[in-house]
């Protein structure tokens, strides 16, 4: 923590503490927030607060308010997440830097994975590459996700649930995890770039192809570590994915979820460009320590908690 | 036979799976950080003793198994059924012979074995993890050489053969470990 702080510290980078709990939670059709209720709020009412599931909303209200670079390092929660990799109270680092693109970001993972963990320097594979490299197929193009849908339909442990699946996103997520991510080389850390468009995420379109969008993850020792954005700034663009998750969820039978009107409101307001990353601080400290379970970086874990 | 969902995936867990009654082994839940979280799980399919690996889509149910185990005391072999009694309630279980399988050579009488009964049905036999049984036929070597040179082969009274150190004689109590098949020692009678 004082080597992380530190980093920061030496690139002027300020650090901030914003709220765990907020009225609106997260669209995003693969996070649930725990929920908190509060018997009475400032106007007498109950009200149902949502506990964070990354402090992203509130850090890009600071930022559009005050336009400096910030870092938080803070628990966040996220439900239904339990297993080695996985706490569902865990603590994520999260750092915005204005004017820097995707790869100057990338840049300064790699140094703070050098300082903590002794890594060798990032090095970048797009999304595309990935796949062609580790499945000779083009995860952006119909006839190459067609081909990576039948790898899957060919593999035994998959078979039964692929026969029923037709959401491109969940094939091309399922064909990532098990067929890109296990080849992966992992004593160096690995920036997955240009994550397809329809998974963007927070995150802008690239302006060269829109096919794709400025999304990138970093893969280190066999463990997604962090996912970073060039971030989205349209304010109605915003509006309109948060819209968009919310129809897809009411699609799947989950929760629809409030919208942060907040934070669109301060991207109307300005957010300046940036770009900003979260990264899973147990997991840094498992790399660092050669743990094999998030357990042994945690002082008690959900089991014992 | 309830539902399980895949968050109530655990360890020793029974589940149908191709129509056949599996016990979940190891359960993984992946959760990429944006993207659909699943669990890959290794089951072992209870009639083929198969070890096999599965996805499913976090959320999904699937279908339980209605499988039990019990501690039986085995009986006598009526030469179709091997005969079963649970020392508590005195209730019999007849056993095929697929369902008694290897377990065959280990089997002796009063021994508690391990039943796994499916839909009612047995469908396994695990004999206990330690057996003793007399030997019946076995070279007769030289007394009071042990200088183990890999041994000799040993018919004992249920059939099974072992490979047994070069001093055990005919008419001698054994103990085997029934999970290797290995001699264990000699037993005092």
């Amino acid at each position: 923590m004082g080597q992380v702080r530190q980093f920061f510290e030496q690139r002027d980078v300020l650090e901030v503490d914003t709220p765990t709990l907020a009225r609106a939670g997260v669209t995003d059709l693969y996070l649930e927030n725990l929920t908190s209720r509060l018997a009475a709020g400032a106007d007498g009412q109950p009200m149902t607060l949502h506990l964070q599931t990354s402090p992203e909303f509130a850090l890009k209200r600071l930022i559009a308010q005050h336009h400096i670079d910030v870092y938080q390092l803070s628990h966040v929660f996220r439900d239904d997440e339990i297993g080695r990799f996985h706490n569902p109270e865990f603590s994520l680092l999260e750092w915005y830097r204005l004017g820097l693109d995707t790869q100057q970001l990338i840049q300064e993972i790699s140094e703070l994975l050098t300082e903590t963990t002794a890594a060798p320097p990032v090095q970048a594979l797009s999304y595309q590459q990935a796949f062609i490299h580790y499945c000779e197929a083009d995860p952006l193009t119909a006839d190459g996700i067609a081909a990576i849908h039948q790898q899957l339909l060919a593999r035994d442990d998959t078979q039964q649930w692929m026969q029923q699946e037709s959401d491109t996103d969940t094939i091309l997520q399922v064909a990532f995890n098990l067929l890109v991510e296990p080849r992966l080389d992992e004593k160096t850390p690995i920036a997955i770039t240009n994550f397809p468009a329809s998974q963007a995420a927070l995150a802008q379109l690239s302006e060269d192809d829109p096919r794709v969008a400025h999304r990138f993850e970093i893969y280190y020792q066999g463990v997604e570590l962090a996912n970073g954005y060039k971030e989205l700034t349209d304010a109605t663009a915003q509006q309109q994915r948060f819209e968009h998750d919310n129809r897809r969820r009411q699609e799947q039978g989950k929760p629809v979820k409030q919208l942060d009107f907040a934070l669109i409101e301060a991207l109307k307001h300005g957010l300046p460009d940036c770009s900003g990353v979260a990264l899973g601080f147990d997991r840094l400290l498992m790399i660092a320590l050669g743990a094999k379970h998030i357990k042994e970086v945690l002082p008690f874990s959900i089991e014992s908690c | 036979m309830a539902n399980y969902s895949t968050n109530e995936f655990k360890g020793g867990l029974k589940i149908m799976q191709d129509g056949e009654p599996c016990s979940i082994v190891e359960n993984e839940m992946v959760k990429p950080g944006k993207g659909q979280a699943f669990n890959r799980v290794k089951i072992r399919k209870l009639i083929s003793g198969k070890v096999v690996e599965k996805t499913f889509k976090s959320g999904e149910s699937v279908e339980g198994a209605d499988v039990i185990e019990l501690e039986l005391a085995y009986l006598y072999n009526d030469g179709e059924f091997w005969h079963f009694m649970n020392n508590e309630t005195f209730e019999q279980v007849p056993a095929d012979a697929k369902a008694v399988a290897d377990a065959e050579k280990w089997l002796v009488e009063q021994d508690v074995c391990t039943l796994t009964l499916w839909e009612g049905n047995p469908i396994n036999v695990q004999p206990p993890n330690f057996v003793e049984l007399e030997v019946t036929e076995t070279d007769p070597g030289l007394k009071g050489d042990t200088a183990g040179t890999g041994g000799k082969p040993a018919t004992l009274s249920t059939g099974a053969v072992v490979r047994v150190p070069l001093f055990v004689q005919i008419g001698e109590v054994i103990k085997v470990d029934t999970r290797s098949g290995e001699y264990v020692s000699r037993v005092q009678k």
